[in-house]
């Protein structure tokens, strides 16, 4: 009895060093890696929104300009997106912000989108989907240059009810073999503009610096939804 | 001791973790479908076998037998962990491909397989050759069939492996046809069961072939001539 009682102390005993050993070195490295992958995830998030405005039309730290807004029927969405202002001597020249367009053929399909302050797309990129490889993911810009015809595009051009793919009676192309996924691109596109449209002056704000009264420009702010959207097709 | 050769023959061929045990085969069916991605798995699985086989084998004295299998799964949890850190951190673009398959490294019983059943028993040097064999004939693996799902299904070879390796390597990237259609079922994971079975019959047929080969030439021994 005795014995076995030992021997368990023991195995419980090895059993716990390991497991703090393990926790320890998982500790370490998380505290030695959390800059370098903040940098690495900053860097790889300024890269991406230069490709949709220019580094040189901004001068601001873009990834520090940031809002979070809760908007589940607009954004696609529960949780808080993020929207990042590019700014030039503190007036806002373009808007960055990650909607998701919830409704791909399998499962949501994460954007970046970009849109000047007068409300022209700087462009959109797909960050993350699961499309159906060579049919669905002709959305990714290395498979395809279709996400680039976003590009310039805004409310009025093309008109609201024609923001639809062709096959629906809009402008934008459908691919062959998969409709369900551009549909869900452009839908979700469409809406992000509405969204900012709604919003224009409390998004495109000035900098807490030339407005200080201004709470808008602190991070976490919840916009509450203005009203519930209309039927949505 | 010139049994490490014996090690790597049995890592990269005769024992080879997939088309000999067959083992691996979870995370194998997830990532290659390029094969840039089978050998940024492969090598991330290596680094993980290699360190998990050293610590193991170091410390196989003080590892009790009866929780010998929950200390190895922690130490390898460990490891993935760190390994996952490290590449989100050092590897930032390659981590953007791989970074949903590393977790799975957790859960490759080849890595537990080779702690169980080699680190356990034998001397640090032993375990570290053995780790890197199994690791590279893992490697293998996962480039060879990576390769063949990305031939037939976007013929492309290596496409994004200046991700993976850095500039230096763009050279390697090959497209093989410009305006491939695509044959989508190698690129979904049935293809890479079809390419695994290909294989594996493929590697039946070059074992059998030997065989029969080296019986024959025994063959003249063994029946005295007339």
């Amino acid at each position: 009895m005795k014995t076995v009682a030992r021997s368990m102390g023991t195995s419980a005993l090895i059993l716990a060093s390991f497991a703090i050993l393990g926790a320890g070195l998982v500790a370490v490295t998380h505290i030695g890696t959390q800059d370098r992958i903040a940098a690495a995830q900053q860097a790889a998030l300024e890269a991406n929104l230069n490709a949709l405005v220019p580094e040189e039309r901004y001068d601001n730290r873009v990834a520090e300009d940031r809002l979070d807004v809760v908007a589940p029927e607009w954004l696609g969405t529960d949780q808080p997106v993020p929207f990042y202002r590019a700014r030039q001597a503190g007036q806002p020249v373009a808007l960055f912000a990650t909607p998701v367009a919830p409704d791909g053929y399998s499962g949501s399909i994460h954007l970046l989108i970009g849109v000047y302050a007068d409300g022209t797309l700087a462009g959109v990129r797909v960050l993350a989907h699961r499309e159906t490889p060579g049919l669905g993911d002709v959305i990714e810009e290395r498979r395809s240059p279709w996400i680039l015809s976003f590009t310039g595009k805004s409310l009025t051009n093309p008109p609201p009810e024609r923001w639809k793919v062709k096959k629906d009676g809009g402008v934008f192309d459908q691919f062959t073999g998969a409709t369900v996924t551009p549909r869900a691109v452009v839908g979700a596109v469409r809406r992000f503009l509405e969204y900012v449209q709604i919003h224009h002056e409390r998004l495109f704000a000035p900098t807490a610096a030339s407005a200080p009264e201004s709470d808008l420009t602190s991070n976490s702010v919840d916009l509450i939804e203005p009203r519930k959207r209309g039927e949505d097709p | 001791m010139n049994d490490y050769r014996g090690i790597f023959a049995d890592g990269l061929w005769r024992n080879n973790a997939v088309f000999a045990q067959m083992l691996a085969l979870c995370p194998l069916m997830a990532v290659t479908s390029s094969a840039t991605n089978g050998l940024g798995m492969g090598l991330a699985t290596t680094a993980v076998l290699l360190a998990a086989n050293v610590i193991i084998s170091s410390l196989r004295h003080l590892i009790a037998q009866e929780v010998r299998i929950p200390v190895f799964i922690l130490l390898i949890a460990a490891l993935v962990t760190l390994a996952d850190m490290v590449i989100n951190a050092w590897l930032h673009e390659l981590y953007k491909v791989l970074g949903l398959f590393i977790p799975l490294i957790v859960a490759n019983c080849a890595v537990l397989g080779r702690a169980e059943a080699f680190a356990s028993r034998q001397p640090v040097l032993a375990s570290a050759a053995d780790g890197l064999a199994m690791g590279l004939g893992l490697t293998l693996a996962m480039v060879v069939i990576g390769a063949c799902r990305e031939i037939l299904g976007s013929a492309t070879l290596f496409s994004q492996a200046s991700l993976l390796l850095g500039d230096g390597f763009a050279f390697l990237e090959t497209t093989l046809i410009q305006d491939y259609k695509g044959f989508l079922l190698m690129v979904l994971p049935p293809g890479g069961f079809l390419v695994l079975g290909f294989l594996l019959a493929g590697k039946r047929v070059l074992e059998q072939r030997r065989e029969r080969v080296k019986s024959a030439a025994a063959g003249p021994v063994d029946s005295p001539a007339h």
